[in-house]
């Protein structure tokens, strides 16, 4: 066949769907700046944007986790209870246990691998569905980080059961963490570290061609299963890793205070799926994703549109961002 | 009788103009082939008819009245109906045989009793002996098919296109196809056969319509053309002879299977290939071939038996573990196993070999990823735009080429080719012939997977016929022919009833 020159008869119109497939998401993050600008001067202010990044990034850290989770066509919804557990075991290493930030820090990731490999486990070796075993876990975990925590807040002074004050204060470094620059530069330094695993390295090849066919995949002779797990293991420890900046942000482990960042994080993660229009979960368009949802809220709180409100304008923007990736995908 | 024309049909893709001006008319009561090569567009075409594509250019009539197709809604209004190849795709598999039948017929409440009564009634008017109230997940291809035929009937249908309908079915179930499209073209329905196998299109049809490159050739009837013909137009060019000649430089045992057994179908299974042979396992349909073919990869778990490479014993728990060892399988489901059709043509080509390129760390290398993947499609034939072209827009020859391709990256010691021909045009088909060749020269063993028994015979050294999951017999290729498979395939000796084949005819090669 004469492809070659067939491929000159290619459509060089302008088709208006492809170009807001491509740079809907960045168009429309560009329009709601010039308008939360043009209502209120100081939305485009270098502290307003500083607090923007600063407060996206425990989104964009545990939405980086879904993204590897998807990329291997998987799902992980216990992400938002593994960030509580982290930030509860966190907060409790300082306070009830007196420890430093190191072992503070670790036992929390130690904590998430486990959850990780107790997800992979489930799903790979005994073939739950992974929407299903980590809609279980999310419960589990959940339960166990309220046990742990006697279902009270964990902060400094607080009262022990005994009816003695605690004496454990938390580290002036592990404050550090949740405050800018640094916060930021966490944020910054997962979703690079995640892009370039995913794009340029022959893991996250493997990642992508495992999340598009994984018959081909295993009939390739790629160990799938090998894969899988470490997907589900990054998932978690990079939901760890947002509950242990959520601490440091806040310094108290709130019951719970990893849940919330779930759906937004999904929401990040879908997004970016047709940012440039790649199509497939990645790195770059899922902190796009989460600046998307961190300006909207930054926005109307300016424009003060009460917190109650919010959720409608946060799912309507997500309708209309699934929309595109998948009203392409039909096409 | 009424008249179905399609008249200055063109259509374009991104990139590829797959139709030009097209001119097809067809009749009911009278079965049509469409033959073409693969991306001849055939497929297209009968997309057009089926609404399936809207946005093509020209004119579609029926009884010389001109009529808007542009949803598979307008077309089913009209009467026409399409079984498509992936008979998967057009099914339900947790409903029944009668829900699956039925699905259009979509009434506010379902009446259980009518609809089973419905259903058999249908399939008993087929001759067809299923139950309606079987689960779809549980039936055989040609049982699939079988259904997705009574939905059509089941509503006005004047045009039924058969899609390949052949390519999965076995002999037996062939035949039982052809008397319901016989059937049917006595009930005045204009049955539309699009096919890759001739000998099939002159048994059962009355017209051919030839296709290249998106543009038609001919039309003429069937008892007027010859099978060289059809091939000449099809390709453009005379045909020569379609297989390359054996490898007689053939070593030392290089693999050896004993006494394998799966948890399924595949029982003591006992093999050898030799460096530069090519062992053909022949068997009908069902016969385990394809099991067959993934246990060997590691692929279903080994329950019993050993597999020896190289005087070493090998443990294949897994595929992965298979292509460690050298061991290749191009499977027989190219969409689903064999590529990965949102992937670029070098990700795929490079998937089984992705460990050569790459630096410190995992680092892909890009550039030698490329280079190597250029040097496959140059090699190999491939014919697509570029490297970064996703596969899902190449035509099924050279998505085929792409699922061997990848395994010449990984120099493996053994190749298993599982129905490699499958939904391949004579052209490609060629090249692949060529290729399973070069690989027994160079001096791989090989062992090919195919229910066409022709090319069994025409490819392999020697061969095991299968049978319901065990060997029944070893052949050698040159001292038999495809009466001698056929009745071992079939589970002659095993019956006891007939004794051994009497081997008097002399060895056939079909075109």
């Amino acid at each position: 066949m004469e492809l070659s020159k067939n491929t000159q008869t290619q459509q060089r119109t302008f088709d208006l769907f492809d170009f807001l497939y491509k740079y809907g998401t960045i168009l429309t993050i560009l329009i709601l700046i010039a308008v939360f600008a043009a209502s209120n001067p100081a939305f485009i202010q270098g502290s307003n944007v500083i607090n923007i990044l600063r407060s996206i990034s425990i989104v964009t850290i545990i939405a980086i986790g879904i993204t590897i989770s998807l990329s291997v066509n998987g799902f992980d919804l216990s992400v938002g209870s593994v960030a509580s557990l982290s930030n509860a075991i966190v907060i409790s290493m300082f306070v009830w246990f007196s420890q430093n930030t190191v072992i503070a820090i670790i036992s929390a990731l130690a904590a998430s691998l486990i959850v990780g490999l107790l997800n992979s486990f489930m799903i790979v070796k005994m073939k739950i569905p992974d929407m299903l075993m980590t809609l279980a876990t999310m419960f589990i975990i959940q339960g166990i980080a309220l046990t742990y925590t006697k279902g009270a807040t964990i902060s400094q002074n607080m009262v022990m059961p005994d009816g003695t004050f605690s004496e454990g204060i938390i580290s002036q470094t592990f404050k550090k963490i949740g405050q800018v620059p640094w916060i930021i530069v966490i944020m910054v330094i997962a979703v690079v570290l995640v892009h370039i695993f995913l794009t340029y390295t022959k893991h996250g090849r493997y990642m992508y061609v495992i999340g598009g066919n994984i018959e081909a995949a295993k009939l390739s002779g790629i160990p799938v299963n090998k894969y899988k797990i470490l997907a589900y293991v990054l998932s978690a420890i990079f939901a760890s890793i947002g509950g242990i900046v959520l601490a440091s942000r806040v310094m108290t482990a709130e019951i719970n205070a990893g849940s919330p960042y779930l759906m937004d994080s999904v929401a990040a993660a879908f997004i970016g799926f047709s940012v440039l229009g790649s199509g497939k979960p990645n790195a770059i368009g899922t902190f796009v994703g989460a600046v998307l949802i961190g300006i909207l809220q930054n926005g109307l709180v300016m424009m003060s549109v009460p917190y109650y409100s919010m959720d409608i304008v946060k799912g309507t923007v997500l309708a209309f961002a699934l929309g595109l990736t998948y009203y392409k995908q039909k096409h | 009788m009424m008249l179905a024309e399609m008249k200055d049909i063109s259509i374009d893709f991104p990139g590829v103009k797959a139709l030009d001006r097209v001119n097809f008319s067809t009749a009911t009561g009278s079965v049509h082939a469409l033959i073409g090569a693969n991306g001849a567009g055939k497929s297209t075409l009968m997309k057009v008819l089926s609404g399936a594509y809207g946005h093509y250019t020209g004119e579609i009539l029926l009884d010389g009245t001109k009529v808007s197709i542009r949803s598979p809604r307008d077309a089913d209004d009209f009467g026409i109906q399409t079984v498509y190849q992936e008979v998967d795709t057009a099914l339900i598999p947790y409903l029944t045989v009668g829900e699956n039948i039925l699905l259009k017929h979509d009434r506010t409440f379902i009446n259980w009793k009518k609809l089973h009564r419905k259903a058999n009634e249908i399939l008993k008017d087929m001759n067809i002996h299923l139950s309606s109230k079987k689960l779809v997940k549980d039936l055989t291809l040609a049982e699939k098919q079988m259904v997705l035929i009574a939905r059509a009937v089941s509503t006005e249908c004047r045009f039924l296109i058969l899609d390949e309908p052949t390519a999965p079915l076995s002999h037996t179930e062939t035949r039982e196809l052809f008397r319901i499209v016989n059937d049917l073209k006595s009930r005045d329905v204009g049955i539309i056969f699009i096919s890759h196998r001739l000998p099939e299109i002159f048994e059962i049809c009355d017209q051919i319509t030839i296709m290249r490159n998106g543009r038609l050739v001919s039309k003429d009837y069937i008892s007027k053309i010859c099978q060289n013909e059809v091939i000449e137009r099809m390709l453009g060019e005379k045909l020569e002879e379609q297989f390359p000649e054996r490898n007689l430089d053939i070593g030392e045992t290089l693999y050896e299977v004993r006494g394998l057994a799966d948890s399924g179908k595949v029982q003591d299974i006992t093999l050898t290939a030799r460096a530069g042979e090519i062992i053909g396992i022949a068997g009908l349909v069902g016969a385990g071939k394809t099991e067959l073919c993934k246990t060997l990869f590691g692929s279903a778990k080994i329950t019993a038996g050993e597999v020896w490479l190289h005087g070493k014993k090998l443990r294949l728990r897994s595929p992965h573990e298979a292509v460690k060892e050298g061991i290749a399988l191009v499977p027989e489901e190219r969409r689903r196993e064999g590529i990965l059709v949102e992937e670029s043509v070098s990700a795929n080509l490079s998937a089984a070999s992705l460990g050569q390129f790459t630096k410190a760390f995992g680092f892909l290398n890009e550039k030698a990823e490329n280079e190597k993947a250029w040097g496959i499609v140059k090699n190999l034939g491939i014919k697509t735009p570029g490297l970064e072209t996703k596969t899902k827009n190449l035509s099924g020859g050279n998505q085929q080429k792409i699922a061997i391709g990848k395994w010449l990256l990984t120099d493996a010691e053994v190749y298993i080719f599982d129905e490699p021909t499958k939904g391949v045009d004579v052209g490609a088909k060629k090249d692949i012939f060529k290729l399973i060749s070069a690989l027994a020269k160079r001096g791989k063993a090989v062992i090919y997977a195919s229910s066409e028994l022709s090319e069994v015979i025409g490819i392999t050294n020697r061969l095991y016929v299968l049978y319901d999951g065990q060997v029944v017999k070893e052949l050698q290729t040159d001292r038999t022919n495809e009466e001698e498979i056929l009745f071992y395939s079939t589970g002659g000796e095993i019956s006891g009833t007939i004794k051994k084949y009497p081997n008097t005819a002399k060895n056939i090669r079909p075109f």
